[in-house]
């Protein structure tokens, strides 16, 4: 195993093991490498910034990060959502230090370079408009369609969850997606099946770990396995939907736990999923009636439309979308991004959506339950924070570093899937297939691997016909 | 010189109301959850909203996610704090294990409605956490909180905190604040 203490960075594919299962703990904690990933992965990748509902009227914005940039989710007048880098063209300062709010002129404190989104007033929202004394100082030879706030060129508004990429060259969002695309929906739809139908609750909780944001995607890309330990207390307490002493997610005591039927879904483009399209995992069952009701009646809804569709009915998570964007599409019903600050801190960003037409008790039910599951004051989520920061600190020590971390449940025993690009993993709870998927993907783009050979690796995923060849 | 009674009775009565808030961050500190929970009323509602970043002209609207509605950092009742105090006790809580060491500072206490059995109080408060060697936290800002006088003493029945942080610098909350 190659370590990467001295010397200049070479190929960090070399870090990355997945025949042997094995993962240098370099990946974790090495700055050099975090600067890579910043310059060669965040910048080309599909990145959630936001969701719709959180802009609805024409100049809502919405402040956000892709990767080490803030940027400015907006609204313009005609509607149409933008991302612009939230930092003034002249001397760089952030343009809006606000978290949200309405305005269709972003102008700069610092020289008041003003940036309008009203495209009465620019050809293209988020140009430059105002320049005091622009005469005087450029002689009128400033060109300001050249100097409006940087954009992000392409944005995709999938039902409600806004992604956008730096990269001209980057394939088109559903390409990049991919089959995973299944598990998007059921993040959007409404849990009675109606499609776009969800929007977030005000408040998106941000907190800082001391830990490499990989741990997180991956934590939730397919890591059943951390559930029994890290989270035995709140099983031993019965924080779910059927009160004391029922599961921490509501499943129903005839369905074999967590994991019978269950399969792990792992995609080459390095998304992974927890569970497979056909694990059908009905709604939990309620202490109180009124909302067994409602969800009863919301999958009866959901299954009749689906299966009209012949689409099925499995696929909530939790999964990560390749790299940093985490969600489950149940209970709770949540997604996190993990922007990464340096190779050993991170911000998470939780949001927690809900249906839009959900009654009101059904609202207030989910958002106390999400707030006693997860987030710094969730009592699952706080014990995976311990895990992050003491493992990125207990792995970088000189003598830790040499060691590399095991990723060797179900290696090689990888089965195919219907879905394109993908395998399955009958190691339902002890599997890290997802895992060796997402560090094989970071890698060839943190190597600045090219679009062209990207998108060749990822055509077909070999994993289970070349072992059935081998 | 005539003593002013009513002077004295308010007196009286923030001394009361100021023994019962340090006694009660005492039983915090010193981990005697079962006894704090008893200091909270059966109708206890306890809430911190999340904090944001806005223009001086809608502070009012738009500074802090409204509990009841928005996505809070804590918005619950007794029975979820009783869950918590639960998982605290399983010595399986990671968060907690080994616990944090943990000191409660409540000041600038002042009552701001009188209405016997009830109470307001305003106060500030700093929780300070230290944890396994450098992790240190600074939990710092301002409380309201709504007490009830009964039979066997002063009750909590509704605390507001507003935490000054809008994005949190602690990797979580794992210890009552």
């Amino acid at each position: 195993m190659h370590t990467f203490s001295e010397g200049t960075p070479g190929r960090v594919r070399d870090l990355v093991d997945v025949v042997r299962g094995q993962i240098s703990r370099e990946i974790f904690v090495d700055e050099r490498i975090h600067r890579l990933e910043l310059e060669n992965l965040f910048p080309r990748a599909w990145l959630f910034v936001g969701h719709a509902s959180q802009v609805p009227q024409p100049g809502d914005f919405f402040a956000s990060w892709m990767g080490s940039d803030p940027v400015l989710l907006t609204r313009d007048d005609a509607g149409k959502l933008h991302v612009l880098l939230n930092s003034c063209r002249h001397r760089g300062m952030r343009v809006c230090r606000y978290d949200e709010g309405n305005t269709m002129r972003f102008t700069c404190p610092y020289h008041a370079w003003s940036y309008s989104i009203d495209g009465s007033l620019v050809s293209t929202p988020g140009d430059l408009h105002g320049v005091p004394q622009l005469k005087a100082a450029y002689s009128g030879k400033l060109r300001k369609e050249d100097w409006g706030l940087v954009r992000c060129p392409k944005v995709r508004d999938y039902k409600g969850l806004v992604f956008a990429t730096w990269d001209t060259e980057a394939p088109e969002f559903d390409d990049y997606a991919g089959d995973f695309h299944w598990w998007l929906d059921n993040l959007a739809d409404a849990f009675d099946g109606t499609e776009a139908g969800t929007e977030v609750f005000r408040g998106v909780q941000k907190w800082r770990i001391r830990s490499n944001w990989k741990l997180v995607s991956e934590n939730f890309l397919g890591d059943t396995y951390h559930g029994a330990s890290t989270h035995a207390s709140v099983e031993a307490v019965g924080i779910g939907p059927g009160g004391r002493g029922k599961r921490r997610h509501g499943e129903r005591p005839n369905e074999g736990g967590f994991s019978r039927g269950r399969f792990k879904t792992s995609f080459r483009l390095g998304h992974g999923a927890s569970d497979n399209l056909d694990y059908e995992l009905p709604y939990p069952e309620f202490a109180e009636q009124p909302l067994n009701d409602y969800f009863t009646e919301a999958w009866n809804t959901r299954k009749a439309k689906l299966d009209k569709e012949a689409r099925p009915l499995g696929g909530r998570g939790p999964a990560t979308m390749f790299p940093n964007m985490s969600f489950s599409a149940g209970f709770p019903r949540t997604i996190l991004v993990a922007h990464p600050l340096s190779a050993t801190e991170t911000e998470v960003w939780r949001w927690y959506l809900v249906d839009k037409a959900a009654p009101e008790f059904v609202r207030d039910w989910l958002r106390h339950y999400y707030m006693r599951y997860a987030g710094p004051g969730g009592m699952t989520e706080q014990d995976d924070m311990e895990n992050w920061d003491y493992a990125t600190q207990a792995s970088r020590g000189v003598v830790a570093r040499r060691y590399p971390y095991n990723y060797q449940q179900g290696l090689g025993e990888e089965v195919p899937s219907a879905l394109r690009q993908a395998v399955h993993s009958h190691h339902a709870i002890a599997g890290e297939v997802n895992a060796r998927a997402f560090y094989r993907r970071w890698s060839e783009f943190v190597d600045n691997l090219s679009w062209a050979e990207l998108n060749k690796l990822a055509e077909v995923d070999d994993r289970a016909t070349a072992r059935a060849q081998g | 010189m005539a003593i002013d009674e009513s002077a004295v009775q308010r007196l009286l009565l923030l001394a009361e109301v100021t023994d019962f808030l340090h006694r009660e961050a005492d039983l915090l500190d010193e981990r005697r959850y079962e006894e704090w929970l008893s200091l909270l009323a059966d109708d206890y509602q306890y809430s911190v909203p999340l904090r944001m970043n806005v223009r001086y002209n809608e502070v009012a609207e738009r500074e802090q996610t409204k509990a009841g509605e928005e996505i809070c950092w804590f918005d619950e009742g007794k029975e979820t704090t009783e869950l918590r105090v639960a998982q605290l006790a399983t010595g399986k809580h990671w968060a907690e294990e080994p616990v944090s060491r943990v000191t409660h500072l409540v000041t600038n206490i002042r009552l701001t409605s009188t209405e016997l059995p009830e109470v307001e109080v305003s106060c500030r408060f700093i929780v300070y956490r230290n944890r396994v060697a450098d992790e240190s936290d600074f939990l710092v800002g301002r409380r309201r909180d709504r007490l009830r006088r009964t039979g066997d003493g002063w009750q909590v029945c509704r605390r507001q905190l507003l935490l000054d942080q809008s994005v949190l610098l602690a990797k979580n909350l794992s210890v009552f604040i």
